[in-house]
């Protein structure tokens, strides 16, 4: 555990930063404080949750923000399989254990590789959960004393951070190819289908993983 | 209850599951190596649909406007290697100055 602080130390700043980011965009987009700060301490995954206050804030209605928030996680499903074998224990103890499995902590610990350590995992998830609940605390302070002047830009505020999250998944030619055909079924429904649907049309783009590589 | 708490309830308990699946239910057994490969490819797809959506779209049309220079200025700090906040940050001032100058 005390290993998996160390190593996320450097990460650290940016997890408070994207928390904050989120308090802050979540306030413009006039949500409660408390909201912003449940929604990060349960959820705990930043893409789910932008994508929650915009489409919500598109007027997609409830539906379809949940829907392509969970559809957004979707990928804790494989990620966490790859370190399933380590958890042992009772039900709830593995249950609380699996909510620290995030991209980072993954990534950090070797996840799905020889190498994959479990304390890491644990003690980087432990210490982002902090830095994201906290950050996010402190955002959506600091987004209710800013107030409205922060939402004259906020549209492409958010545009900016879906591109920076979309920048840190693209880790491998296939990643690529479901961004572009994501991206292209986007823009060739948005003119002809409602809200929110686009976003969840854009899902059939993960087929891209269909092939093995 | 009004849509942003439903939304972060449903979304909430949505990602517990989400991240329960290996460590609680799947334990040692197999999953298809095609299916994982479908779900891990969700969120470049998705995301990618986000920017779109978020930077062109007004209504059921798409446009050029304010939002373009975020964007460009948002990309130009992720090449940069900037921090998140200030990608956050370029992209909306950026979208604000041009909105002001225009």
């Amino acid at each position: 555990m005390r290993r998996g602080f160390q190593v996320a130390a450097p990460l650290l700043p940016a997890a408070v930063a994207l928390g904050v980011s989120f308090g802050v965009l979540a306030r413009a987009a006039h949500w409660s404080a408390a909201a912003a700060v449940v929604m990060s301490a349960t959820t705990f995954a930043g893409s789910a949750q932008v994508a929650t206050v915009s489409v919500l804030g598109a007027g997609g209605g409830v539906a379809a923000a949940v829907v392509a928030a969970l559809l957004l996680n979707a990928r804790y499903a494989p990620i966490g399989i790859t370190v399933a074998e380590s958890f042992r224990g009772r039900f709830l103890r593995r249950l609380a254990e699996a909510q620290l499995v995030i991209d980072e902590s993954w990534a950090l610990s070797g996840g799905g590789t020889p190498g994959f350590d479990r304390g890491v995992l644990l003690g980087a998830g432990v210490a982002l959960w902090i830095g994201w609940t906290g950050g996010t605390a402190v955002g959506a302070l600091l987004g209710g004393v800013i107030g409205n002047p922060s939402s004259f830009g906020l549209d492409g505020a958010f545009a900016a951070l879906f591109l920076a999250l979309l920048a840190s998944q693209l880790r491998s030619r296939r990643a690529v190819a479901a961004a572009t055909g994501g991206a292209l079924i986007a823009a060739l429904l948005t003119p002809v289908a409602p809200p929110g649907v686009p976003i969840l049309a854009a899902s059939l783009a993960a087929l891209a993983g269909w092939s093995r590589s | 209850m009004s849509a942003m708490w439903a939304s972060v309830l449903v979304v909430g308990a949505g990602t517990v599951a989400l991240k329960a699946v290996g460590p609680v239910a799947v334990g040692g057994r197999r999953v298809p190596q095609r299916l994982l490969g479908v779900l891990a490819m969700l969120a470049p797809a998705l995301l990618a649909a986000l920017v779109v959506v978020e930077g062109f779209a007004a209504g059921r049309s798409l446009v050029l406007d304010a939002r373009l220079a975020g964007l460009a200025a948002g990309g130009l700090a992720v090449v940069g290697r900037a921090p998140i906040w200030a990608v956050v940050l370029a992209g909306g001032v950026a979208t604000a100055l041009v909105r002001l100058l225009t």
